[in-house]
């Protein structure tokens, strides 16, 4: 770890002082992310954030709870982001072979879940839901990667039951975008939440536009 | 202001542009150097698809299509040597600050890097990413990264303690888990100023998080079998500088908890 901070002193920090300078004194990072913990999808590394530019949330298979489930590190993130950092944009970035997403899909119908993870990752149920009624007839593996990109839309209906979260969807101050980032054939899909009237449709569907895909 | 005396420019131009047909080529030059200064001065609106998009596209031809050996191993499955737990702070991302590669490190990152006590209800968040990483991943080290100007922790040294006034929904609740560092702080460091103290506390608080990292028993385990490495650190952006520590702790396996 040694080499490899003064690597990076010696060849980010030094020859840029003015950007670290500026950084020193505050930050105003224009985008909120929210990715899996997973070693290979590190948000400074896939789009290429560089320091300043991204208030990143890390946790397993990427999920936002919702407003009601209480306290937990995500909203405490979330809520800083918003309402202190008056961030422009959130993101929330789903990936191919997410352990966290496959804990999910096992999951026994009938039995609570176990363990931290068990409990953790049962936030995404709705999207468990979803994707077993929906592909009932595909592979186990091809209803994981569906679950991974529906979860990305369960989180962003879970972000808009927060009230400070909402207000500034409808006033056109943030907006709200889902992603997935393929790493088994380099692709990244995006999508960003349609603002207008309604928000969320009355099955909790959310709306959507501007879907692109770069590969 | 500058701004829109240039859209001014360019609507009038485009405007004796659809009048005198013959001036086409004149206008069109001007409008595009005005285009040219307007993007130097840096008026061109920030478009965070873009931002994406390019940030993406050159991630993949410049490293994904580059190194198809390493890229092609990850796809199969992830062997991290490193837990990292970092603060989410747009300053600190510590793929940029230790290098770690795609693959390298399984990385949680919340407010002021707090690692919460064991707790199969609470928290289960930061909780199932130490299972995953210990238990399924069998990571070799957790590191916890505290850094300078920390804003969660100057919330904690700012919040009062009895909890009279809580003026947030999730941030106050979250960071007073880490409480115990702030009392240590006040009186390890009474005389200090406040932005001292803050600094001595963000140090304490990774102290705080290693100790709970040990209530969580697959991680007591693994530490006593000496398959896992605890260590704590700090970085300083200001001056840029970078402190790593072991956890100094007297651990006695015949302790049930």
């Amino acid at each position: 770890m040694k080499q490899r901070f003064l690597s990076f002193k010696k060849n980010k920090y030094m020859k840029d002082l003015e950007l670290y300078e500026k950084l020193a004194t505050g930050q105003t990072p224009k985008f909120m992310v929210i990715a899996c913990a997973d070693s290979r999808v590190c948000p400074s590394s896939v789009l290429g954030f560089q320091p300043g530019e991204a208030f990143v949330v890390r946790n397993v298979a990427n999920m936002v709870p919702p407003y009601e489930n209480g306290p937990t590190e995500t909203n405490a993130a979330l809520e800083f982001a918003v309402n202190s950092l008056k961030v422009e944009n959130i993101l929330v970035i789903g990936h191919s072979r997410c352990g966290g997403i496959r804990a999910l899909m096992s999951m026994h119908d009938d039995v609570e879940p176990s363990g931290l993870i068990g409990s953790w990752v049962s936030v995404g149920m709705n999207a468990r839901v979803k994707t077993k009624a929906a592909t009932h007839l595909l592979n186990f593996d091809q209803q994981c990667k569906h679950c991974e990109k529906e979860s990305v839309n369960c989180s962003l209906v879970n972000l808009l039951s927060y009230p400070w979260v909402e207000e500034k969807v409808r006033n056109g101050e943030l907006n709200i975008h889902g992603g997935y980032y393929d790493f088994v054939d380099c692709s990244f899909e995006k999508w960003t939440l349609y603002k207008e009237n309604n928000l969320r449709d009355e099955s909790g569907k959310v709306a959507v536009k501007d879907r692109a895909f770069w590969f | 202001m500058a701004n829109d005396s240039y859209k001014d420019a360019i609507a009038g131009l485009s405007k004796l542009l659809s009048e005198r047909a013959d001036l086409g080529s004149v206008a069109a030059s001007k409008i595009k150097r005005i285009t040219a200064e307007l993007e130097a001065a840096g008026y061109k609106e920030f478009d965070p698809i873009e931002r994406v998009k390019t940030g993406f596209v050159h991630f993949k031809t410049e490293k994904y299509d580059k190194d198809p050996k390493l890229y092609g191993a990850l796809a199969k499955g992830q062997s991290p040597k490193f837990l990292v737990f970092a603060c989410s702070d747009s300053r600190v991302c510590p793929s940029h600050i230790l290098n770690f590669q795609p693959g390298e490190a399984f990385m949680v990152r919340n407010i002021a890097n707090m690692v919460p006590p064991y707790d199969q209800i609470k928290h289960s968040g930061a909780g199932a990413a130490i299972e995953y990483a210990v238990v399924h991943l069998k990571v070799k080290n957790i590191v916890v990264i505290g850094h300078s100007c920390c804003g969660g922790i100057k919330g904690l040294m700012s919040f009062p303690d009895d909890g009279s006034s809580s003026s947030t929904d999730f941030i106050e609740n979250w960071v007073k888990m880490c409480s115990a560092a702030k009392s240590k702080v006040a009186t390890k460091f009474d005389g200090l100023s406040f932005e001292e103290q803050c600094h001595n506390c963000e140090k304490e608080a990774v102290n705080v998080s290693l100790e709970n990292l040990l209530t969580y028993p697959f991680v007591r385990e693994a530490v006593v079998n000496g398959a896992l490495s605890l260590k704590g650190a700090h970085y300083d952006f200001v001056n840029g500088a970078f402190q790593l520590w072991d956890l100094d702790f007297a651990i006695s396996p015949s302790i049930v908890i």
